[in-house]
């Protein structure tokens, strides 16, 4: 029987309730009495080097209240950089300044050049058109190698070249891989591109900025990932307010998929045009605003070859990729191709020696950061594709070659430096081969063909690394913020619990699963319980939610101060039976003496603690609330198989996904209605990337496709049913939940699936084709069908 | 969007007299002048809507002809005609999602003739004629490259006239964003021969494929097209395809079309 409650039992999403009933609190949604509206002039070239900003015209316009330039931010701080890289040869990356509204230069398409403050959003946007702007266009780069040649046009004029960094990892394995190269038996060569794709959530980016002259406190209402680490940033690095004058909420947020994590110019301009004017700013995107401001995701152009010996085990791995950083450093950009990549780089496999060479790049395009996976899936895509093209080389199953190849032992620490806990990839692999019926594979092509359609199967597995930690290590690697989650557990006189968490919930269900885990711990309801998240002022110091990080690290935050309460609790309830607390016992939401039926209810001890008559508070303080702040000691390393059957029409290159599976080991799972959701999510975007997205620029740096007439988002239609198990657990060993993190796991293991899978249905069909770049359009996989 | 007067006449006369202010523009759906205006692409100093007007509204039929009113929603049109004129139903119920299959009309289509329309194609595929408040033209005039039509300042698409065919198809085949026809092949096969028209692949915009017409009126099966292709130069060639694919593909859905109508 499947649980009803508590861990494990799959609860309807209660948030679910006000987002389908239009009652959700969105930002958009907020509305100051007195509020001015901003537009934002951008810049419609991609380099160029401003010569006057004339505003004297625009300035008189009905209902302006202010136009600020660049000149107004000189002397306050730029946008800062959250992760320091450390070069092959020890030194710093080349860290660029990033202006609120640009200075001197105009960087890419969509780089914000001034702000009209106005009464109404009409008479902003009139006055910024009525801005005149006299830029001399220079040359823009956007091809990375073309950018890294002498005398390429440099982006920012006082970096050296348009070189980031080049990372090496590890460098000291780097001639013992070269080494390992010379000997192989075989060696796999495979050139590919991650394409840069466009987050596009839901719900586009707003900002809405508040001051009070009585309080000099500063409000920031924001679609947000992470509301206290966009109040450390900005605060200290932008404008100089401290924490206690500054409050930034992220009410209900419409999706993140990572691009809502970085601090943005325009959360910045907002909250310091309020404080200017001292009056409510707010600024709402448009969806064409959106596709040149927020944050891109992925843009790789990787080499990877993959040494073999006569047995056909992996004897060693070696990449270059080049990664587009874009025009600045976004928040967290350099640790995505690095550490988010890097040292994800063995995959499944023991493959012994591994060398990751990466090469950040500067552009004249958007700035390019974490996207739903951030890393794993370039990680990912390259190493099962070079697998399975391998395979093919060899003649050899890929299933087979993947097995024989498998880590087996945990734990196991990798030649890239990470430790994976736990994992069993083999039963991942048998229950997929359980779900996909291979053997009814045949039968299915043959059908396909009577239909004049080519159908192929793709197969590969995943590794991920959910919940980054140790604070300390990552410190070392160049985090510049701490890791750790924290929560508070207020339990209120009468029983009921207010928990206030760090961990921001934008789609992942929160409100519904921690719940689950609090209500699991007591014994008690789970509708007693409430989760408070995204305020500063009602949370304490939190890290936010990405990397799949928020039940792994949040959750075990939650569990270590419901723990203490617990402790608390026992300590009243032994008061109030008059036992010996060792022998106090929690079940079903009462406080039990120990072999005898004297027991005291929950909401008993919970009374007493807040009206502490009968109370030992010679020993104890009054009051129920206790506050945990977690630092793991590891990642998470989630992992599964996927399979992928699609079906190609030669005649026109249109791919059709028609079966996908999906076989994942999350460790325990708190909710399998939300995991599975989750995963079909993930899903979803990594088939988009796999087959539809792709931002396109042209070679002056117009982005190609700003709009949803030419960028490709997946619709229901684009993915057939998925068959999803999470019924392998290797529960994570070092987190009280033995949780791993379930919500990018789907982005991460489906691309390559997908290109495996039309690759081998090239190849089936006597087709020479080895490798197609995503997305696999209908243009593409035709001409390669008749390359 | 700039501001901008609005006004919703009930009679086409009225309507008529209303578009001679300057600047004044019709409006039918919304559903590509509204984006247009949100994204400050034009500026229009009134609005007149032509969904108030009821002689513009519905599907008749008169002489062997279906005739559809102006502004006739998507919607209306793949409902109305789906027994006398199936191709053309289904083309319309193909046509974006409901929201624009319920408030996009026909006579907005054929207005705008954006060069990766699906009307156009039926049409010009069927020979039909476009009546105005003045005036009535035949499909093979009226088409006058992407965007371009015979309509003049102020004139009024207020209905078509479709010739039923004895069989027809419509083959769209999607530009993955947008949906609109990456390339779209009308077939319509007439006691007289059979006429063939193609939409989304042509820098001219939509165009008739003499070739194919000429060898399905004699022979009507896929077949007949076999060795048959329009030439690359002159086709679109943008991020969804180059001109030889769509090329290409014009060959692929003209026989798939012939297939469909059996
Ligand atoms: C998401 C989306 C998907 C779409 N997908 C498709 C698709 O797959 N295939 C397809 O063919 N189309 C598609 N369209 C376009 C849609 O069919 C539009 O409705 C149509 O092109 C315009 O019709 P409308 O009535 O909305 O015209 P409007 O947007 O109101 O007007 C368009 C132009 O025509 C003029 N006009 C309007 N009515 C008349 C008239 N009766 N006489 C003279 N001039 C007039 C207007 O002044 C304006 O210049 C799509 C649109 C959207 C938004």
């Amino acid at each position: 029987m499947p649980k009803d409650h508590g861990i494990g039992a799959s609860p309807k999403r209660r948030e679910d309730v006000r987002f389908l009933t239009g009652a959700g609190n969105y930002t958009d949604d907020i509305n100051i009495h007195g509020q001015a509206y901003v537009a934002f002039l951008r810049s419609d070239v991609a380099h160029g080097r401003i010569k006057g900003v004339d505003t004297s015209a625009a300035t008189d316009m009905p209902g302006v209240v202010r136009i600020f330039t660049g000149a107004d931010f000189e002397g306050v701080g730029g946008l800062p950089c959250g992760w320091q890289v450390t070069d092959r040869h020890g030194e710093p990356m080349q860290e660029p300044a990033h202006p609120v509204l640009a200075q001197g230069k105009v960087r890419h398409v969509g780089d914000p050049i001034a702000a009209v403050v106005a009464d109404t959003p009409e008479q902003a946007r009139d006055a910024a058109e009525a801005i005149e702007v006299d830029i001399e266009e220079l040359p823009a780069v956007i091809d990375m190698k073309a950018a890294l040649k002498d005398g390429a046009p440099k982006v920012h004029d006082d970096l050296t070249s348009n070189l980031c960094y080049d990372w090496g990892f590890v460098e000291e394995n780097k001639a013992a891989v070269d080494e390992a190269f010379g000997k192989a038996a075989h060696v796999t060569t495979l050139e590919l591109v991650n394409n840069r794709l466009i987050a596009n959530p839901m719900e586009p980016r707003v900002a809405v900025g508040d001051y009070s002259r009585a309080t000099d406190e500063s409000t920031l209402y924001t679609t947000s990932q992470n509301p206290h680490v966009i109040r450390l940033l900005m605060g200290a690095f932008v404008l100089g307010i401290p924490e206690h004058k500054l409050r930034v909420v992220a009410p209900d947020v419409g999706g993140g998929f990572g691009t809502k994590i970085f601090h943005y110019a325009e959360e910045a301009f907002c909250t310091f045009a309020a404080r200017q004017l001292a009056r409510p700013v707010k600024w709402t995107a448009s969806r064409s605003e959106a596709f040149i401001s927020d944050a891109h995701g992925r843009d790789h152009v990787t080499k990877i070859e993959l040494a073999l010996n006569g047995d056909n085990n992996f004897t060693a791995l070696r990449t270059e990729t080049y990664a587009n950083m874009g025009a600045y450093l976004s928040t967290f950009a350099p640790s995505v191709p690095t550490w988010l990549h890097g040292t994800l780089m063995a995959g499944n496999y023991k493959t012994p020696l591994i060398y990751v060479n990466v090469k950040a790049v500067f552009t004249n395009t958007v700035p390019v950061d974490a996207y739903r996976g951030a890393g794993r899936p370039e990680a990912t895509y390259q190493l099962e594709r070079v697998i399975d093209k391998a395979a093919r080389e060899l003649g050899v199953d890929p299933i087979e070659l993947r097995r024989q190849n498998f880590i087996t032992e945990f734990p196991y620490a990798t030649p890239v430096a990470v430790e994976y806990d736990t994992g069993d990839y083999h039963a991942t692999m048998d229950k997929l081969l359980e779900m996909m019926d291979r053997d009814g594979f045949d039968a299915r092509a043959a059908e396909s063909q009577k239909r004049g359609k080519l159908r192929g199967l793709g197969v590969n597995c995943y590794i991920e690394a959910c919940g980054i930690a140790p604070s300390n290590l990552v410190g070392q690697l160049g985090a510049r913020a701490g890791l750790y989650e924290s929560a508070t557990v207020r339990v209120n006189a009468t029983g009921s619990i207010s928990v206030m968490t760090g961990s921001h919930s934008h789609g992942q269900g929160h409100e519904t699963a921690f719940p689950q885990v609090i209500a699991e711990m007591l014994g008690i309801d789970e509708s007693m319980v409430e989760i408070v998240h995204g305020d500063t002022a009602k949370t304490p110091m939190g890290m936010g939610t990405y990397g799949s990080r928020s039940l792994a690290v949040g959750g075990s935050a939650m569990v270590r101060a419901t723990e203490k309460i617990i402790n608390k609790a026992k300590k009243i309830a032994a008061h109030l039976l008059e036992a010996s607390e060792a022998d106090i016992e929690l079940k079903d939401g009462a406080f039990t003496v120990a072999g005898t039926d004297k027991s005291v209810a929950w909401g008993d001890v919970t009374l007493a603690a807040y009206v502490p008559h009968n109370y030992p508070l010679d020993e104890i303080e009054p009051g129920l609330e206790e506050t945990a702040f977690y630092d793991p000691a590891n990642f998470t390393y989630p992992a599964g198989a996927y399979a992928c059957e699609v079906e190609v029409d030669p005649d026109t290159g249109k791919v059709t996904i028609e079966r996908f599976a999906a076989a994942d080991d999350f460790g325990n799972v708190v909710n399998p209605m939300i995991v599975t959701g989750q995963v079909h999510g993930g899903l979803a975007q990594g088939i988009g990337q796999a087959l539809l997205e792709g931002a396109a620029y042209d070679e002056n740096g117009q982005l190609l496709n700003g709009s949803y007439m030419d960028y490709a988002m997946p619709r229901a239609d684009d993915v057939p049913f998925f068959q999803v198990d999470h019924s392998c657990q290797t529960p994570c060993t070092h987190n009280p939940l033995g949780v791993k993190g379930c919500g990018e796991a789907g982005a991460i293991g489906s691309p390559p699936a997908v290109v495996n899978a039309v690759v081998d249905a090239l190849q089936r069909a006597g087709r020479e084709v080895t490798h197609i770049d995503m997305p696999l359009s209908p243009a593409r996989v035709w001409a390669a069908l008749n390359g | 969007m700039y501001a901008f007067d609005f006004e919703k006449p009930g009679s086409i006369a009225d309507a008529v007299a209303a578009l001679k202010d300057e600047d004044a523009q019709a409006l039918g759906g919304g559903q590509t002048l509204i984006p247009t205006l949100k994204q400050r692409l034009a500026m229009p100093s009134k609005l007149v809507s032509l969904t108030g007007i009821a002689e513009m509204q519905g599907i008749s039929k008169a002489g062997g002809e279906i005739v559809i009113g102006g502004a006739t929603p998507h919607a209306a049109v793949a409902d109305g005609v789906a027994g006398d004129y199936p191709a053309l139903a289904e083309l319309a119920a193909h046509i974006g999602d409901p929201a624009v299959r319920n408030r996009g009309t026909i006579g907005g289509s054929l207005a705008n003739n954006d060069p990766a329309a699906c009307y156009p194609a039926a049409a010009l595929g069927s020979g039909a004629t476009i009546v105005t408040d003045r005036r009535e033209i035949v499909a093979d005039d009226y088409f006058q490259g992407m965007f371009t039509t015979a309509l003049d300042e102020g004139e009024i698409v207020t209905g078509v006239r479709f010739p039923v065919p004895e069989k027809a198809s419509y083959m769209k085949f999607e530009q993955p964003a947008s949906r609109f026809a990456l390339v779209g092949v009308f077939v319509a096969k007439y006691a007289d021969g059979v006429r063939v028209a193609v939409t989304g692949a042509s820098e001219e915009g939509v165009f008739r494929w003499s070739e194919a017409e000429a060898a399905l009126s004699s022979d009507f099966s896929p077949a007949a097209l076999d060795g048959l292709s329009v030439p690359a130069d002159g086709m679109i060639s943008d991020l969804h395809g180059s001109g030889a694919y769509r090329a290409h593909l014009v060959a692929v859905m003209a026989k798939r079309a012939v297939a469909a109508a059996g």
